[in-house]
């Protein structure tokens, strides 16, 4: 397999009259073709302050890219103009925001919101974008006479689906899918998801997933990455993650999962608070969350341990302790 | 649509009748004799009495504000006291050269405050953005009459190059003496149009689908185009519209300063001579060219945003639904 | 989603504190505050002066005329220039800064306390709202100075007519800032619950309607004073408020408009004194605005 997409050392910040927020903090990720990662942690872990920047649309001011690069097949987006970034935008990349019922113009009918997505990348007439527009509706499943309507005629899950229908108007070798199903209604994100994993196959995209569900994750995703403080903490294939994961943060977020198969009072929640991005701890960012910190865990910040087979884990205990190999 | 325009038009009429009884009321409460004012001091008490007697006011108010009202209904306004003039021949005579400046103005604050309203958004914090700030907070700051009297001694009386007085007769001569009162009228508004785009405009950039229509990857002027300013439009339209019913009533202040024979002065001099069927005829031009303007927003807005047409199409079935736009209208005017 | 983060996690702030907080931030504001008590302190001690020197100070220097030396254009002695009488220019915008800032004030706070009393009742009782809010339409529906004028025109041009028609023609903007944001407090669910816990009419409206309407009125207020000025200056212009000799700004301006050939100091300068005053409040009420709302900020 190809990486498609490498994220490298990505620092991103947002300057505001408050205070420098740590958003993403050297962030090294990369998206094989034709898989789908899912990027998994809690609310303000940089989830979606990365996926604006890989898509160049991070909010400036107050939001700046720090360093690093962003190599979408051999290219970096963080070189490129703006011109050229808005090739890549919806054609080689396309993105679908969290809430379908903010992410369409109101005031547009959403046939047009397709078509405008084709026609600023392939030379089409006003009527041949439309027609492929309505063609994009009826792969999501919207009938195509509704092209002409607007946003509030449709419901919460008809809007995602629309939302889909742009982000693949152009055919994208990349999707990413921000929370893509959070908002909607629980019935409805089984049916968002279905869709999106066939959609995917018949596109032949490589997909990144972005969730605080891991429920989700097992569902859909190939290769998983948890994604802590503003860095990845661990990653590995979904088998590996959900049976052999070893960093306590993910081992917290797993455990925090109500379980069918056993009988228990109270779910189990990660003790404390996710550290102010203001002011992030010098050592390991989950330090003061973990049971297992030390004085070390305090003072230094831990590297990436690559533990062989893919798993990647940014914790001091595996650096002594024996892993058993993986299979 | 159609039924709804025909609602809010009736709905003119308590308004009206409620703006015309205010002013009537004080008009009369007022310690002075209407008499005196037509006949002059030197008058015998004798022609005076009949005079009252003439023109009603010896009947009490309510008589007299009905009498009114009806001569109102048969198209008759009324006699200016001062000039024994009919006063809607007088104000209609007047009315082109008040709609003629006030287009004019808004033609200069529209044309400016917009794409300044969407740069200085869109640069939010730049250079540009500070000067068109603080330039546009200096604006709507400035008495407009003094603004005018700036420009009458710069381009009147120190460079010649506009009449400062009046309205010129032929188009060259009237082009321009509409210049400088164009843009006394036209500087405050669009300073007030300028900084509400720019809220507007900022707010809107913020919303989702701007991130969404970024990550199609079209151009950055469609963006702002089709995406910000089409939803940053509404607040935009109330204020214009207002404002340039404001300026349709005829503006007391500019006209004034600059001689134009528009409403605006006519009206001033009504009041001041307490001529009340004038200042009763003025009263309602106002009035009425000011809610219409409201309604003609009201109708835009349809024509901006989707959603709030279709609850003008529907309104019979959910009455107690208000309209958004009214709602819009109210902050806006807050 | 991060400001959030970042704001709850900073320390906790009341309310007042955290809008003046950020109000100290926007350094025009603060400037603009300090100039304008600075203006009001100076307004305030022409008082105590008349009162000190028997207004002998005030008929020598602001009123008496010498008309050898009229308009004298500005100097050294005389920064601000001699006006069309001979009177010193910059005394006379001094004595008159008390008309503009104290009528305009005296308006905003009657209308402020009829309007926020009558937009207080037509929001939290419906069965007074449609009578109250129909005449605050109608009286909307007549412009600000329109309406001043009228009242004026009819009962004379007193300082307390003046104030009087303005007070007037403010009440209604009030009515509806008041009424608003009752009407979403009201809707809001800490008020439902407030009201499950048994708190009484009284109770909510102390503690939970007034506070939430405060910020909304504190702007309308600082905005009201620059547009209440505006009008104080805009009747006296045409005659219709202040009347000469006294140093009134529009009535100073309407009296160099029959000099405008011959002397421009005398028409700019009361003018810039009354953008000047209104402009230092718009700035104010803007930063309010931005220091009590934030969310309306960036």
């Amino acid at each position: 397999m190809n990486t498609i997409l490498d994220v490298k050392d990505l620092v991103i910040h947002y300057e505001t009259d408050d205070g420098c927020v740590y958003a993403v903090n050297g962030l090294d990720l990369d998206l094989q073709e034709g898989e789908t990662l899912g990027l998994v942690g809690e609310t303000g872990a940089g989830k979606t302050t990365l996926a604006r920047g890989i898509m160049g649309l991070v909010p400036d001011p107050p939001g700046r890219i720090r360093g690093g690069e962003i190599i979408y097949r051999g290219t970096d987006l963080l070189q490129c103009s703006n011109a050229e970034m808005r090739k890549v935008r919806g054609r080689k990349i396309a993105m679908i925001f969290q809430d379908p019922m903010t992410s369409l113009n109101p005031v547009t009918n959403v046939g047009l919101q397709i078509a405008e997505a084709i026609q600023s990348h392939e030379k089409l007439s006003r009527k041949a974008a439309m027609q492929k527009a309505c063609q994009m509706l009826e792969q999501v499943g919207i009938p195509a006479e509704r092209a002409g309507e607007y946003p509030h005629q449709f419901s919460g899950g008809m809007k995602q689906r629309v939302v889909i229908a742009i982000a693949l108007a152009c055919n994208p070798d990349i999707l990413i899918a921000d929370e893509p199903t959070t908002a909607l209604d629980v019935t409805i994100q089984a049916q968002v998801l279905d869709m999106l994993r066939e959609l995917r196959e018949t596109y032949h995209m490589s997909m990144l997933l972005i969730t605080h569900d891991l429920g989700v994750v097992a569902q859909t995703c190939d290769r998983v990455a948890v994604i802590y403080g503003g860095e990845i903490v661990e990653s590995a294939d979904v088998y590996t993650l959900f049976d052999q994961h070893l960093h306590p943060y993910t081992q917290g977020l797993l455990d925090s999962i109500p379980k069918l198969n056993e009988d228990v009072e109270r779910l189990k929640p990660i003790e404390g608070m996710m550290p102010d991005p203001t002011q992030l701890p010098e050592g390991c960012r989950f330090c003061s969350r973990c049971a297992y910190a030390d004085e070390r865990c305090r003072t230094e910040h831990p590297n990436m341990l690559d533990l062989g087979n893919g798993h990647k884990v940014r914790c001091f205990r595996y650096e002594t302790q024996e892993v058993e190999p993986h299979e | 649509m159609i039924k709804y325009i025909v609602k809010r038009l009736l709905l003119l009429i308590p308004v009206l009748i409620g703006v015309t009884f205010f002013v009537f009321t004080i008009l009369s409460l007022a310690p002075y004799d209407p008499v005196t004012v037509i006949l002059g001091d030197g008058a015998t008490e004798e022609a005076m009495e009949n005079m009252r007697e003439e023109l009603g006011l010896n009947d009490p108010l309510l008589v007299r504000y009905v009498n009114y009202i009806w001569d109102l209904l048969h198209g008759d306004f009324g006699k200016s006291y001062k000039t024994r003039l009919p006063v809607a021949d007088q104000i209609l005579s007047r009315f082109p050269n008040t709609i003629l400046l006030a287009s004019c103005s808004m033609v200069i604050a529209i044309v400016l405050g917009i794409p300044l309203g969407i740069l200085s958004a869109k640069k939010q914090y730049s250079l540009l953005d500070n000067v068109a700030t603080v330039g546009g907070l200096i604006s709507v700051s400035m008495p407009n009459f003094w603004l005018g009297l700036l420009l009458v001694i710069l381009f009147a009386l120190k460079l010649r190059w506009l009449p400062s007085q009046g309205m010129g007769e032929d188009p060259v001569s009237l082009i321009k003496s509409l210049i400088l009162p164009s843009i006394t009228l036209g500087t405050g508004i669009m300073a007030s149009v300028m900084r509400m785009t720019r809220s507007s405009v900022l707010e809107t950039m913020r919303q989702d689908y701007i991130s969404t229509a970024r990550s199609k990857g079209i151009a950055e002027s469609r963006v702002t185009v089709r995406h910000m300013l089409k939803n940053a439009l509404i607040p935009i339209i109330t204020i214009s519209a207002l404002q340039f019913g404001h300026l349709l009533g005829g503006s007391m202040l500019t006209e004034t300063v600059f001689s134009w024979p528009g409403v605006g002065r006519y009206m001033l001099d009504a009041i001041k001579t307490k001529d009340t069927p004038a200042i009763m005829g003025s009263v309602i031009l106002m009035s009425v060219s000011f809610s219409i303007m409201n309604l003609l927003a009201d109708i835009l807005y349809a024509f901006v945003d989707p959603r709030i047409k279709s609850q003008y199409q529907t309104k019979k079935k959910n009455k107690q639904k208000k309209s958004p736009a009214e709602d819009g209208g109210k902050e806006a005017t807050a | 989603m991060k400001k959030q983060a970042a704001a709850a996690s900073g320390k906790a702030r009341s309310l007042g504190a955290d809008a003046w907080y950020r109000f100290k931030k926007n350094r025009l504001a603060v400037i603009s505050l300090i100039f304008l008590c600075l203006m009001i302190v100076i307004a305030f001690s022409t008082f105590i002066i008349d009162w000190a020197t028997d207004s002998s100070f005030y008929d020598a220097k602001v009123i008496a005329q010498d008309l050898r030396r009229r308009l004298e254009p500005p100097s050294w002695e005389h920064p601000f220039g001699l006006d069309e009488f001979g009177r010193d220019m910059l005394l006379r915008i001094i004595w008159g800064a008390r008309y503009s800032l104290f009528m305009g004030m005296a308006a905003v706070f009657g209308a402020t306390l009829l309007g926020g009393f009558l937009g207080a009742i037509s929001g939290y009782y419906k069965t007074a709202d449609g009578i109250i809010m129909r005449v605050m339409d109608i009286l909307l529906a007549v412009p600000t100075i329109l309406l001043a004028t009228a009242i004026v025109a009819a009962f004379g041009t007193s300082k307390v007519n003046l104030i009087m028609a303005i007070l007037i023609s403010q009440t209604p903007t009030f009515a509806r800032v008041v009424r608003a944001s009752v009407l979403t407090v009201k809707e809001q669910e800490y008020i439902e619950a407030a009201k499950a816990m048994g708190a009484s009419d009284m109770h909510i409206i102390i503690k939970y309607i007034i506070p939430n309407s405060l910020s909304p009125l504190i702007v309308q207020c600082t905005m009201s004073v620059a547009s209440a000025i505006l009008s104080i200056a805009s009747l006296s212009f045409i005659g219709l408020g202040i009347q000469a000799p006294m140093p009134e700004w529009g009535a100073m301006l309407s009296n160099a408009r029959t000099y405008i050939r011959d002397s421009w100091h005398i028409t700019v300068i009361p003018g810039a004194a009354i953008m000047v005053t209104i402009l230092m409040l718009n700035i104010i009420g803007d930063g309010l605005r931005d220091a009590l709302d934030p969310r309306l900020k960036n």
